[in-house]
């Protein structure tokens, strides 16, 4: 392990997991982002995610770009392997570390900036392949790494930190998802725990691609008043629209939810998500509807979060290509190498 | 077209002294067709034919079986096609070296010239050496200032013969390379009976497509036969100068190496002519990699662009996979960025860069070796990455599997460098061999008992001295060897740090793995007889060389040989250019790139070395070599061997 290890105390009410594992057990080194930044609790809740799913903390592929946000794969699951890429070439990345072994868990954080602008392109060309993976998007509507230009999820009127209103429409990174075929689609406020752990739990254990935008404030360039993407304004006009809770294979279901309309989706490892919505013409599974209710509340200027879609049975690129169970990277001689015969048999018909 | 062909100064000096109206007509005002007007001697097995076509009209197929009916007679025959970006309607042009003698080479000049378009109708006749052939249409009559005194005209009225044969169209423009195929088996006495059986074995169950084939074959032949003089003075005859030799695209060998090396994973995206790499890669798969089940042991990705296809590269070769790219410069240059994070951060990589000319698009159809500097030195910060030539296709098929070895055992991305004119043209070749014993080096890779029995793991610590650290794959041990991958700010444990020493001292490493590389990387290929001058060259400008040192032996000019295999170079190459007095360097780009290379990491005094460059978009002839090297002894007035009486 490279990072800086925290000091190992184990408080008394850190409960421990199926495999005797703490939650201290999925953090990673310290946290260099600045205080209060809506990043370090995305990293959280992917720890507590993990931690509660009893996963392997060191079965993980971390990758991610360049930004604060793509920073933080160093901060969670410090038994993994993380790979800090290029700026806005993630996706590719992620492309190539779940082709070459698919029994890892492939976690990518990329920031709106790393997505939306320079790697825009990759983003959506991931969700095409349908990779089997976490795809998670801090979005702070602002480059925090390179000090607070606007970045391309910005909202239309939103204004700079001195006040300077931002002149062009925003890319909407969940509408993109949807239309181009994710098989998961959430957006999430880092703020909400309640609501983010749970849609981590369930992105991780989806099978396919998993993408959760979540709104995660710049504090040091994108918090004021004027800003859309600042902890007040999330507070003040995100509508959830349907909740997710997630509950592990064999874990028992208690009934301590409010009355809804309940839903509940059998994931592929036998675990559970349970829906709730909380708008009773909504439909989690239909991609159509879903797109049209998430951009219908954009020109509202509302932010509709919660899980806006899933479909339970996708493949994943893996399914497309036909590859065998066994990861790629473990396949050796015997299976990769033709042999000298075959060999000769290529030579006789090139005569 | 023919305006851009090659011209060594002195051929140009030369023509002009001598004023002849058509100063840039034929290529060679030396060389003439074997059998001179007037003449009778019969060659065999020895010119250069060229077949004018428009691209798009089906003359591919009828122009791969003229080439590969020599083939099947035992003749080698070197291949070249010369296309445009285009995917119908501009001129085309396939050309034939036919040489007993094995010079597989470009030699300058067209013997036979069969004309099937009619707007580079008068270029093409211009082409033809003195004595040379003219095959072409003669339906209707040619005009008359298109006529040359010193050629001859063989006309076979293509169009009357087909029309009232194939009434479509569409048919009667395919079936009319078919009729020329015919008729050329008459001319030169191709065995008909190697084109009937190619045809029938082509059309192996379509058999409604055999008979009307073997009629258009019948319809050239026989009209040949009856109103030609024929055979013509320039024939083909039976040969067992071929060999155990296969016949194969250098693309289609290094999709094979790939796959016998143990690749797993490529990612690319299309771009002439590198695509036939990566498609190749593919039919292969479908046939040796499909498991009993039906599981395919390979994933290919047609990605959205070069980045990403890097990208996919280096994310699978973190992960462990083999994995490799193909593309060419305009990829290189969208892959930079990425090739300088995986040397810093020490992942394998394969890119095959199949080079050709310029940027954009036309030209780049076009062979070139002009992506040397751009490769060795792709990135920003002190970046360079080792380089591999191939020359033949067995070259490629052994670099396309050494190459994933190299990349492992030196954990970093590299660069092999063929081209078009290797890649995309048939060739012929030693054929592919395979040790079923070979074990991959998967480099320093360390497992979970490996780990156990580790103290401390530290990806970037030099524990054998070689530069070269020990790696984990992600998942390896639960709680060792995990690391976090980035680019340079780290330590020798991979953790964050900007302190100026750990970045020096890791920089500084790097260099040591530099000269790890240095003794890893294939060695040159030398023929060093102890005489003064001696020749460099690479890639495919060895393939005139042959030829070449051939033609200056008869101007007493003898050059020992080295041909360079990789980038950083052995200590051979210093030794060999420190021996001579002169050393040539044959290259295909403008700005002398190996050349510069050789000066940048050997230290060498750029005196030591005199250029050969050709750069006008075909591959480097025979003629360009040597009319260069004798032009330096000329200008320097320099002693032959004839003269100094050895
Ligand atoms: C090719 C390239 N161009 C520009 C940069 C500089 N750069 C670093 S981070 C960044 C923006 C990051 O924004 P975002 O992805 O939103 O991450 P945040 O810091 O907001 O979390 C830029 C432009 C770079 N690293 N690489
Ligand atoms: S600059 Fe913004 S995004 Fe970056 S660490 Fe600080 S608060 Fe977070
Ligand atoms: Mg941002």
């Amino acid at each position: 392990m490279t990072f800086v290890a925290k000091p190992k105390i184990h408080h008394p009410l850190l409960t421990v997991n199926e495999l005797g594992l703490t939650r201290r057990d999925y953090e990673g080194s310290v946290s260099t982002l600045c205080a209060g930044c809506g990043h370090d609790s995305v990293s959280a809740a992917i720890v507590q995610a993990c931690a509660s799913l009893s996963l392997p903390p060191h079965k993980f592929a971390k990758v991610s770009g360049i930004g604060c946000s793509s920073k933080t794969p160093s901060y969670f699951l410090g038994n993994s392997h993380g790979f800090n890429a290029v700026h806005g070439r993630m996706p590719s990345v992620a492309t190539g570390a779940n082709l070459a072994n698919r029994e890892l868990y492939c976690v990518g954080v990329s920031g709106d900036g790393d997505s939306a602008s320079i790697g825009i392109g990759q983003f959506a060309h991931i969700v095409r392949r349908r990779i089997n993976m976490l795809y998670i998007v801090d979005n702070n509507g602002t480059y925090g790494l390179t000090k607070g230009q606007f970045s391309a999820t910005n909202d239309l009127g939103s204004t700079s930190k001195k006040g300077v209103p931002n002149l062009y429409e925003p890319i909407d990174l969940v509408s993109m998802a949807l239309q181009i075929g994710a098989s998961f689609v959430a957006r999430s406020f880092s703020g909400d725990k309640r609501q983010l752990v749970p849609l981590i739990q369930a992105a991780l254990m989806h099978k396919g691609f998993a993408f959760i935008d979540v709104i995660s404030p710049c504090v040091a360039f994108n918090n004021h008043n004027g800003s859309t993407k600042s902890y007040d304004y999330m507070r003040g006009y995100s509508g959830n629209l349907i909740d997710a809770d997630f509950i592990a294979a064999g874990e028992e279901i208690t009934a301590d939810y409010e009355p809804g309309q309940l839903e509940d989706v059998a994931m592929p490892d036998g675990s559970t998500l349970r829906l709730r919505k909380l708008d009773e013409d909504y439909d989690p599974h239909d991609r159509v509807l879903a797109l049209s209710h998430v951009q219908r509340a954009a020109e509202n200027r509302e932010v509709v979060t919660g899980l806006l879609y899933v479909d339970p049975d996708a493949s994943d690129c893996h399914d497309i290509l036909g590859t065998p169970p066994t990861p790629l990277n473990a396949l050796d001689e015997s299976v990769l190498c033709p042999g000298a015969a075959a060999l000769e048999r290529v030579n006789a018909a090139l005569r | 077209m023919l305006r851009e062909w090659p011209r060594a100064r002195y051929l140009i000096r030369q023509a002009a002294m001598t004023a002849t109206p058509h100063s840039l007509r034929s290529n060679s005002p030396g060389r003439s067709a074997p059998n001179r007007a007037g003449g009778s001697q019969v060659t065999y097995n020895d010119f250069v034919i060229r077949f004018a076509n428009v691209n798009g009209s089906g003359s591919a197929s009828a122009n791969g079986m003229f080439a590969k009916a020599l083939f099947r007679m035992g003749i080698p025959v070197a291949t070249r096609n010369i296309f445009p970006s285009n995917i119908e309607g501009l001129p085309t042009w396939f050309e034939v070296r036919v040489s007993e003698h094995g010079y597989m080479g470009r030699r300058e000049g067209v013997d036979i010239m069969v004309a099937m378009n009619a707007e580079t109708f008068a270029e093409d006749i211009e082409s033809i050496v003195p004595g040379g052939y003219l095959v072409y249409d003669n339906s209707k009559e040619m005009p008359r200032h298109l006529r040359r005194s010193d050629i001859h005209f063989v006309g076979i009225p293509i169009s009357q013969l087909a029309l009232p044969e194939f009434p479509n169209p569409k048919h009667r423009a395919l079936f009319k390379n078919i009729i020329y195929l015919g008729a050329m088996s008459a001319l030169i006495s191709i065995d008909f009976d190697v084109i009937t059986g190619m045809v029938s074995a082509q059309y192996k169950g379509k058999d409604d497509l055999i008979a009307p084939n073997i009629h258009a074959l019948e319809i050239g032949r026989n009209y040949a036969l009856n109103y030609v003089d024929c055979p013509l003075p320039i024939q083909v005859r039976y040969s067992d100068a071929v060999g155990e030799r296969i016949m194969v695209d250098g693309n289609a060998a290094a999709a094979l190496g790939a796959i016998y090396g143990g690749a797993t994973v490529c990612a690319w995206y299309p771009i002439t002519p590198s695509t036939s790499l990566a498609e190749a890669f593919e039919k292969y798969c479908n046939q040796l990699r499909v498991g009993a089940s039906g599981e395919r042991n390979f994933a290919i990705i047609q990605a959205e662009d070069e980045l990403a296809a890097m990208g996919i590269v280096i994310g699978a070769g973190w992960n462990g996979a083999r994995a490799f790219t193909a593309t060419s410069g305009p990829g290189v240059s969208l892959m930079t960025e990425f090739l300088g994070l995986a040397y810093f951060a020490e992942i394998p990589a394969v890119l095959w860069d199949i080079q050709r000319a310029g940027p954009s698009t036309g030209m780049p159809t076009r062979t070139q070796q002009g992506d040397l500097l751009a490769a060795a030195y792709a990135s920003h910060g002190d970046t360079r990455h080792p380089l591999l030539f191939p020359s033949t296709p067995k070259e490629c098929f052994e670099f396309g599997a050494d190459a994933l070895d190299i990349a492992d055992r030196l954990q970093t991305p590299l660069i092999v460098l063929s081209d078009l004119e290797l890649g995309m043209n048939d060739n012929l070749s030693e054929p592919f061999a395979w040790d079923d014993d070979r074990r991959y080096d998967r480099g320093k890779v360390l497992d979970a008992e490996q780990l156990d029995d580790i103290e401390t793991f530290g990806r970037y610590v030099d524990a054998d001295g070689d530069g070269i650290g020990y790696r984990t794959l992600p998942g390896t041990h639960p709680e060792k060897g995990a690391f976090f991958t980035r680019g340079t700010s780290r330590d020798e444990y991979a953790s964050y740090t900007e302190h100026p020493e750990a970045y020096t001292a890791n920089m500084d490493r790097l260099l040591v793995k530099w000269e790890t590389a240095r003794s890893l990387m294939p060695k040159p290929d030398i023929h060093d007889r102890g005489r003064r001058a001696g020749i460099l060259y690479y890639g495919t400008t060895a393939l005139p060389i042959p030829e070449a040192l051939d033609r200056l032996r008869e101007d007493g000019v003898e050059l020992d040989t080295l041909r360079i295999r990789a980038f950083p170079f052995a200590d051979d190459v210093r030794a060999f250019i420190d021996r001579h007095d002169i050393v040539f360097l044959a290259e295909q780009n403008r700005d002398a790139q190996m050349k510069t290379l050789l000066v940048n990491d050997l230290g060498i005094h750029p005196a030591q070395i005199e250029s050969v460059l050709y750069y006008g978009g075909f591959s480097i002839s025979a003629d360009t070599i040597h009319e260069q090297v004798l032009a330096y002894y000329e200008a320097r007035k320099l002693p032959r061997l004839r003269e100094v009486g050895s």
